[in-house]
């Protein structure tokens, strides 16, 4: 794995209080966690990062961890990895407290 | 359920959920572990939370008025330190004294106070500290390194969607003309946790 800390140098409008990073709920810091992980082997960081400037452009104005949450599912489905479907119905189970996986 | 709902009456939220989709199926299929996320996760956040609650406590420890303002009503008490940001769920801080010692846990998810102690640390959510934390805290207490003595009472808080916990701790003895900043540096995420307790570096005080 390359630098991480180097890697998010570069990242603009990462929330960030006294130079360190800062989530504002624990689900940021796994879609961080998430991001990091999968970039470090399978994944290239810069095709993330490219789908995540793309997300961020795509709605400005929307909180910045839901555009990491959108460009994961993009870097995950596109290559067929995980389905549309997949997520929707996984997502569904845990709306409807069907899972109680603790991450 | 009935129990899981008692902790979870609500369901996650849209972003939530779909972050919990994504780490459960890639998981699943094997593309992640959830140690590789913990541990990306543990090297950003480590000192972040904690610092916020670190403040608090030293605040407490050089003035009783406040001290006596967190333990009765902990956000308005941290809203007067320029700790601002609070989550939904109340929060209550339970102090160690010569008698008693307090530790939290969350004996059915991963609840915990992390607009002041940050992310929670992987073994809070693993299932052995889960189970065993109100079953024989002294057990495991003394695994993680503190061994308390017979006569204090061990007092284990498990945390619930509504509520939840942070350990005041015992100021160390030696610290008398420590500044604020001093005795924050000492408070650290497992003593408000109330696995640890402050020590006092033997070079120092």
């Amino acid at each position: 794995m390359t630098d991480i800390r180097s890697e998010i140098a570069y990242l603009e409008g990462i929330p960030r209080k006294n130079g360190e990073l800062v989530f504002s709920a624990p689900w940021q810091g796994r879609v961080f966690g998430m991001a990091i992980a999968l970039t470090a082997e399978r994944f290239q960081w810069e095709t993330f990062r490219s789908l995540l400037i793309a997300e961020i452009a795509a709605a400005p104005e929307r909180e910045y961890y839901a555009s990491w949450v959108a460009a994961l599912e993009r870097l995950v489905v596109e290559p067929n990895v995980v389905s549309d479907s997949d997520l929707a119905t996984r997502r569904a189970e845990f709306v409807a407290m069907q899972r109680d996986e603790i991450y | 359920m009935s129990k899981d709902d008692a902790h979870h009456p609500e369901p996650p939220t849209d972003l939530e959920a779909r972050a919990l989709a994504l780490e459960s199926l890639l998981v699943e299929r094997g593309l992640l572990t959830t140690a590789a996320v913990d541990s990306v996760v543990a090297k950003f956040e480590q000192d972040i939370g904690p610092t916020l609650g670190a403040r608090a406590v030293a605040h407490a420890w050089v003035s009783p008025d406040y001290k006596r303002r967190l333990l009765s009503d902990a956000k308005s008490a941290l809203t007067e330190i320029g700790i601002t940001e609070h989550q939904a769920e109340e929060l209550i801080v339970v102090e160690n004294t010569s008698s008693v010692h307090n530790v939290i846990v969350c004996t059915l998810c991963s609840c915990y106070p992390w607009m002041v102690l940050g992310l929670p640390p992987t073994w809070y959510k693993s299932a052995p500290y889960r189970s065993r934390a109100v079953l024989e805290p002294r057990t495991v207490l003394r695994e993680m390194g503190l061994e308390l003595p017979q006569q204090i009472d061990v007092r284990v808080w498990d945390s619930s969607a509504d509520i939840r916990y942070m350990v005041l701790p015992m100021r160390p003895s030696g610290t008398e003309n420590w500044t604020e900043d001093e005795l924050a540096a000492v408070v650290t995420r497992d003593c408000m946790i109330g696995v640890a307790v402050p020590r006092v570096p033997a070079s120092v005080g």
